[in-house]
């Protein structure tokens, strides 16, 4: 990308010299990263490395113990109608009532609001289309496939027209077919909003991811640390819904290296 | 002896009527409470609190017994007792999960031994097994009228915030990150649950509220297509095990709690089963082809 489209890129995500503790133990020690809106960024780490943390404070679940952490320039409470999450959702209830269609509504679930309207109904059937679930929307949710469901709840992240797209583990148990619908959905909203997966596969990430960070080791605590990518041609390449990039570890990009943000006012 | 539905018709017998009138009531409670219990998979919260109750039941008959407080119902210590348990009970679950287990557990074996102490230390005879198994045909028209009103309150907060009850319960954290406050929805929960169980004991007792919270909610989960239809299904499954314990237990001169139990029960199993086969019948049929 052009150093002069660079300098006019509005950041989406900025974590301000971070820290955040579990009571003694530190699980981030000043994290200082930012992701530019309309990117599409991987933030990689292996199990326990701290990426749920990052995930729990970047969605406002959790505040920073120091430092300041910006969604579209403002604290995450206050952005959280612009956020889609897609969460592992690993624990749920196979007993619960309930359809592909109320779920994916609940993408446009806002606070206490109890009516949907007119609008919110386009933009569940605009989210079922784009997941490539809309033949799914009358079955029960507990009688799909783990692909499935995980594109249900793509779709639902999609209802609420996020302009940041958050997806935790996203690929995890899913079948080839899935995967592959999957990144094609990912492909068709790239550039339109911000996109944000976290996974533990810390070798490779899509094609279509144009930045990675990971949550690695420093000092006393950890830290977020961007790294480079670079294309590879092998079997790998055939699980990330395309060509894969492989994440060079022995990099580290430095925080302020890609632009001068514009600031959010 | 006079059969039921003589002495449902008997001028002479309001009790009788009394008593299908708050089966028919309470049935709106446990189908409606019932189904967000079972999905929000807090049924041994609701059995800690429930149990709890007899805590409250035993001061309030010693305080009133002895003269310290003459005339306390034993209905208000329940209701202190109840409320008490689903705060703390809430607290924990919110603030330290890992202790949530022990902490439910305490709650309800101190509840009941307190309640045990009470009663034994109450000047006359009070009989705790009145209040464990309940007795339906001493309802009183007091009793209908707070059942009348937590109907209506607990129908009306279920449409108002359905999708919030709904989200939270299906994924809390996607919940949370809409902006739904589910930890007030848990705890609103918590208390509507503990006022409910403290007028449903006298229905079918301290024991079996916490099985009429579960079992026709969890049956009619079995066939539902969403939360309101679990509601609903469950509401009505509780009131048809109501009415037919009722006029079981006048027919057969059993205890009509325990009866409407059993067939609530015997339904759940039953269904369990038969859904348990159909399964098994569907994944064998999709293996061989």
């Amino acid at each position: 990308m052009a150093a002069t489209d660079s300098t006019r890129l509005r950041v989406a995500i900025r974590f301000d010299d971070v820290s955040f503790s579990y009571g003694d133990v530190t699980v981030l020690d000043s994290a200082r990263f930012h992701i530019h809106e309309g990117e599409f960024a991987a933030l990689v780490g292996p199990n326990g490395a701290g990426k749920t943390t990052v995930l729990k404070l970047l969605l406002g679940l959790a505040s920073p113990s120091s430092g300041r952490v910006t969604i579209f320039g403002k604290p995450p409470r206050d952005q959280l109608r612009s956020i889609g999450y897609v969460p592992q959702h690993a624990s749920y209830d196979p007993a619960f009532p309930i359809s592909v269609l109320e779920v994916v509504r609940m993408g446009r679930l806002s606070g206490a609001r109890r009516r949907f309207t007119a609008d919110d109904d386009r933009a569940v059937q605009r989210a079922l289309e784009l997941a490539e679930v809309t033949d799914l929307a009358t079955r029960p949710y507990s009688a799909l496939s783990g692909g499935q469901r995980r594109r249900v709840l793509v779709a639902r992240a999609l209802a609420a027209e996020p302009r940041l797209l958050v997806l935790d583990e996203p690929t995890a148990n899913m079948d080839a077919e899935s995967e592959d619908r999957l990144f094609r959905t990912l492909g068709g909203i790239k550039g339109q909003a911000t996109v944000l997966i976290v996974t533990h596969d810390t070798g490779f990430v899509t094609s279509l991811t144009d930045a990675v960070f990971c949550v690695g080791g420093r000092g006393t605590g950890r830290s977020v640390i961007k790294h480079e990518a670079r294309p590879v041609d092998h079997d790998a390449s055939e699980l990330y819904g395309g060509h894969a990039l492989q994440v060079l570890h022995d990099t580290e990009l430095p925080d302020d290296a890609c632009c001068h943000e514009e600031v959010h006012s | 002896m006079m059969g039921f539905i003589p002495a449902l018709l008997n001028p002479a017998m309001p009790f009788v009527r009394n008593a299908l009138l708050a089966g028919i009531l309470s049935s709106l409670l446990f189908g409606t409470l019932g189904a967000v219990v079972t999905v929000k998979r807090i049924s041994g919260l609701a059995g800690a609190i429930s149990h709890a109750v007899l805590g409250g039941i035993g001061m309030a008959l010693f305080l009133s017994a002895r003269g310290i407080l003459p005339g306390l119902p034993p209905l208000v210590g329940a209701l202190v007792f109840a409320l008490l348990a689903a705060g703390i009970i809430g607290f924990v679950s919110l603030k330290a999960r890992q202790r949530e287990d022990s902490v439910i557990n305490a709650v309800w074996a101190i509840g009941m031994s307190v309640g045990v102490l009470f009663i034994a230390k109450t000047p006359g005879y009070a009989d705790p097994m009145s209040y464990l198994f309940g007795n339906i045909l001493l309802v009183s028209t007091r009793d209908l009228v707070m059942l009348a009103v937590l109907d209506v309150i607990v129908v009306f907060l279920a449409w108002r915030y359905y999708p919030q009850i709904e989200a939270s319960s299906f994924d809390e954290e996607f919940a949370r990150v809409r902006g739904v406050p589910t930890d007030a929805v848990f705890m609103v929960t918590l208390a509507i649950t503990a006022i409910a169980v403290v007028l449903l004991q006298t229905f079918v007792g301290i024991v079996m509220v916490i099985a009429m919270l579960t079992l026709p909610a969890g049956t009619a989960g079995f066939s539902a297509k969403n939360l309101a239809s679990m509601m609903l299904g469950g509401s009505i499954l509780s009131a048809v095990f109501s009415a037919g314990g009722l006029a079981l237990s006048w027919t057969l001169d059993l205890p009509a709690g325990a009866v409407v139990v059993v067939l609530a029960g015997a339904a759940f199993l039953t269904v369990s089963a038969i859904t348990a086969l159909r399964s098994k019948r569907r994944s064998a049929g999709g293996s061989a082809v």
